[in-house]
């Protein structure tokens, strides 16, 4: 009955593509109002200091200027820009403005003005002397430094993650399941011990961040923002200001791309702040070089891993220990953390015994914070090198030690329970697990058997191939909330509102062909909108590869909720009993044929004649299933032996995300998301100064991939249906990432025999390896 | 001071700054199309077309623009407009932030490249960055919209 209509699988075109591609004015600078006050920001030039005096008299003086904020007169109420469901395990350890500066590009002081020339005049004019402290640069000695960056009565703790200020820690991230490691590993024929190092990475967002406020008509303040996190951000500015969340609502127009970094709330609180105060429309637009310098990027890691295995390449023990910088301020600090263990330890469930141990430190560095992959893709790169490694220890091709070791459909692994709340002991089996499948035909379609392990070229040339697999979570189990409403309205039409935040996805997009699965109507009489705090239902927003399961879930009960209700008045307009009512998208009918009237017609009567009702439909999602995607990655590179350049030929991989909602936006994300992991492993790395003063500040010296980079690049999925997710869907979003790195490390050792354990693999990195062989 | 353009094939005046690149005043004057995202003619995302030739309006100053023909994706018009059809075909309108810069960019290539081949499109575009796509499937789309085979 309900075939009549399929959306589900369907190569539906974005919905707001044509209004992107055609230049209409959808993103956040283009919808402030044109005279508002423009924000501008005193940055601190010292990694670690303490303002002793500010004077900000000149700069308030100069004509145009409407107010100038220092720590001394903002409000003082501590958060975290974590954009998390509350209570946020990140701790609050920042004030809008504080007398301590905690790296190079911390806030000193907000100007607003009515002219971006005037405020950045304003900006000179203010005077601030600075008690100068040696800051801790270095994370490997955060924990013994003299220095205390933070301070445990200047700080606050929803819970307890290991916060130990006195030694630079925000987080501790500590599991181990079966028997203990140590003694597993005595055992092992075969040890590998390495130590490996993933450089912190700055997203790159086209559209750098912004957002503008303004009081409305009933004296609420309206944040528009380019944001992942609407209901996070109109907590958190709540939250800073000491107000209601009721008097902040947060709009989220058209987003130029995200990636994680917009999973924090980098720069609400400042016209939030402004207009707050002064009751008039402002706005801030980071340039390029305060994207880079004072915002976030990914967390930065040394990560030992220590795996044991038999003769035969059976894995026996794996351990995991972790030092991740979490820069000056705590955002994400443990969740990140824990993640890069606990959504990477599970794909080798058969060991007697695995261990993570982890420590977030806390440096004068810029601070870490979410990044497509959270951790999972820092995890991913030091475990699957490591399992690499063992296969080049053991002489065994790496896909075989792969099908001996990994996880497979039907199977657990312990991790899960232990680190997902309120899912209790009872072993959670991954059915839709198609790793096999992904390895079988990742390896066809790289050709592997002929490739592996290198090919020469010419006497300077060498290619060879590499994998790695990988998982992530759909979602936060246990946390996360999703909702959806649909209407259906006069005219025969159906609206879904959602608070799911469409950063570029195109999560609007399958959204309502989940809407129209649910309701069995054509995808072409639902319209979508999203996301408004005051108009749209609660959703976590775009993170954690959460919204096609999370808010895909949510609009899949709404529309079935709301079906229902079609049928229902269906019934008591025929009078006859529900069980015996039909729609098939067009119309409404009895089951005998006698009765009928069009989807038009009865959503007209129900409006305007009786019952005068509009019929809506809602679902609020949360689950604590565990639903991964998994994937194999296949790296072929070619490497110049005269200079260590290593170019990327081809790269392969297999996706299993459950059903996938539409192919072909499916794929564009797939292969964004390995340029991601293929910036990380070759060209992108954030880097400062021994003072810590940022250099790569501009898009001229931090490398992302440009298109001679990319060559081939190949995506396949797996069918695979997850009986959790809506219509068997699971994440995408952000394991494709995470292959990547590991990979093109394997590909180059087999290359060459050179083993990269530091991203990234720089030419310069790689010749004076090839040097030193 | 007050320049003359020729925006869209509108001749209208503007009062600019000695100092202004051209991508603050078009934004100022209404053509949101026009984006920026590095300020250092790194990205190509601020394109537009100075009589028909692509140019960084991040760092061509406005003055310079004087008296010139100006196309900014608001003003394309004819065959050209099926350009953005193909990359939402392709599902290539990620955030959509690089299209029209990307767009005004194969634009003036078209007109350019006698016998485009998928070496010479790539080289020709390597300027234009986009951080959300991986370039392979704007490639695909491209390539059909210029007729090239793989
Ligand atoms: S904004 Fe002009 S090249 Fe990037
Ligand atoms: S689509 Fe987002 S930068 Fe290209």
């Amino acid at each position: 009955m309900k075939d009549k209509f399929q959306s589900v699988g369907q190569n539906l075109s974005k919905v707001d593509g044509m209004g992107l591609v055609t230049g209409k004015p959808l993103y956040t600078d283009d919808l402030a109002p044109k005279d508002c006050l423009v924000i501008k920001i005193l940055r601190s030039p010292h990694a670690f200091a303490r303002i002793k005096g500010i004077n900000t008299e000149k700069a308030e003086k100069l004509v145009g200027v409407e107010v100038v904020f220092t720590h001394e007169n903002v409000p003082k109420h501590l958060y975290t820009r974590a954009g998390q469901s509350y209570p946020e395990p990140s701790v609050y350890d920042k004030y809008i403005l504080d007398e301590y500066v905690r790296y190079v590009g911390d806030e000193v002081a907000i100007v607003a003005a009515q002219s971006e020339e005037t405020a950045l005049k304003a900006l000179k004019l203010i005077k601030v002397e600075y008690e100068v402290y040696e800051p801790v640069l270095d994370m490997m000695k955060a924990q013994g430094s003299k220095s205390q960056i933070h301070f445990r009565e200047r700080c606050f703790l929803n819970m307890d993650k290991g916060f130990e200020p006195e030694k630079n820690i925000s987080a501790v991230y500590n599991f181990s399941v079966g028997e203990d490691v140590d003694e597993v590993l005595e055992n092992c024929h075969v040890v590998v011990k390495e130590r490996y190092k993933t450089q912190a990475q700055a997203h790159t967002m086209m559209e750098t961040y912004r957002a503008f406020s303004y009081i409305d008509q009933y004296g609420t303040l309206v944040i528009v923002s380019s944001t992942q996190i609407p209901f996070h951000v109109r907590r958190d500015v709540a939250l800073s200001l000491g107000i209601s969340a009721g008097k902040v609502r947060v709009i989220k127009p058209r987003i130029g791309g995200g990636f994680g970094g917009k999973q924090t709330v980098q720069v609400e609180f400042y016209p939030a702040l402004v207009t707050y105060k002064t009751g008039k429309p402002s706005k801030i637009v980071y340039d390029r070089k305060e994207t880079y310098q004072a915002t976030t990027s990914r967390h930065a890691m040394a990560l030992d891993v220590t795996l044991g295995s038999d003769l035969d390449g059976n894995i026996k023990a794996i351990d995991m220990n972790i030092i991740s910088d979490t820069g000056a301020y705590g955002e994400h600090a443990a969740t990140v953390l824990g993640a890069a263990g606990y959504k990477s330890l599970p794909l080798y469930n058969r060991v007697d015994g695995a261990r993570f141990t982890g420590k977030a430190v806390y440096t004068n560095h810029i601070p870490g914070g979410a990044f497509r992959g959270y951790g999972v893709t820092q995890g991913t790169f030091a475990l699957e090198s490591a399992v690499n490694e063992l296969a080049a220890k053991l002489n065994m091709d790496p896909l075989v030690l792969r099908e001996k070791n990994m996880i497979r459909k039907g199977e657990s692994s312990e991790i899960f329970n232990l680190t997902t709340v309120g899912v209790g002991s009872d072993p959670i089996p991954m059915d839709s697990c198609e790793l096999k499948y992904c390895i079988d035909k990742g390896k066809e379609l790289i050709d592997w058997g002929n490739k592996y392990p290198r090919k020469v070229i010419s006497p300077t040339k060498v290619r060879g191939v590499g994998m790695s697999i990988a998982m992530q979570g759909s979602g936060i189990p246990g946390i996360d909330t999703a909702s959806a409403t649909i209407k259906l309205s006069d005219g025969g039409t159906f609206t879904l509102l959602t608070g799911a935040a469409d950063i570029g996805t195109g999560a609007d997009t399958i959204l309502k062909q989940i809407a129209a699965e649910g309701l069995g109507v054509s995808y072409d009489i639902i319209t979508v909108f999203s996301a408004d705090t005051e108009l749209t239902p609660f959703d976590v927003g775009a993170y954690a590869s959460g919204t096609t399961y999370f808010s895909g879930n949510a609009v899949k009960m709404a529309a079935l909720d709301l079906r229902e209700k079609i049928l229902a008045e269906g019934a008591r307009m025929f009078e006859i009993n529900n069980e015996d009512v039909l729609f098939d998208g067009l119309e409404i009918s009895s089951k005998d044929g006698n009765k009928t009237i069009s989807l038009i017609d009865f959503s007209n009567k129900l409006i305007y004649k009786r019952p005068h009702i509009q019929l809506m439909g809602t679902g609020s999602y949360t689950t604590t299933d565990i639903a991964p995607p998994f994937v194999a990655g296949f790296a072929e590179v070619e490497v110049d032996l005269e200079t260590g350049k290593v170019d990327l030929l081809n790269f392969v991989e297999v996706i299993d995300c459950g059903t996938v909602i539409n192919p072909k936006l499916a794929r564009i994300q797939a292969e964004g998301g390995i340029v991601h992991g293929i910036g990380m492993a070759l060209f992108e790395e954030v880097k400062e100064t021994k003072k810590g003063k940022l250099i790569t500040n501009t898009m001229m010296q931090y490398k992302i991939p440009c298109r001679m980079d990319i060559n081939n690049i190949v995506v396949d999925f797996a069918e695979s249906y997850d009986k959790t997710g809506p219509y068997g869907a699971k994440s995408i979003g952000e394991v494709v990432t995470n292959p990547a790195p590991p990979a093109i490390v394997d590909a180059v050792f087999n290359a060459t025999g050179i083993r990269i354990r530091e991203l990234p693999i720089t030419p310069e990195k790689l010749k004076m390896a090839l040097i030193n062989k | 001071m007050i320049i003359n353009l020729h925006v869209n094939g509108i001749k209208k005046s503007f009062d600019i700054n000695p100092d202004e690149y051209l991508v603050e005043v078009l934004r100022r004057y209404g053509y949101l199309s026009v984006k920026k995202a590095c300020d250092t003619g790194s990205c190509g995302v601020c394109t537009v077309l100075v009589d028909d030739s692509p140019v960084l309006s991040c760092s061509y100053y406005a003055v310079r623009a004087n008296n010139k023909h100006i196309t900014t994706v608001e003003g394309i018009s004819g065959e050209d407009r099926s350009l953005g059809e193909f990359l939402v075909d392709e599902g290539v309108d990620q955030c959509g932030y690089c299209s029209p810069g990307l767009i005004l960019t194969v634009i003036a290539m078209k007109k350019e490249l006698e016998n485009p081949t998928k070496e010479s499109i790539v080289e020709y575009l390597t300027g234009n960055l986009c951080r959300c796509t991986g370039y392979v499937g704007q490639l695909r789309a491209i390539m059909r919209y210029m007729g090239v085979s793989e």
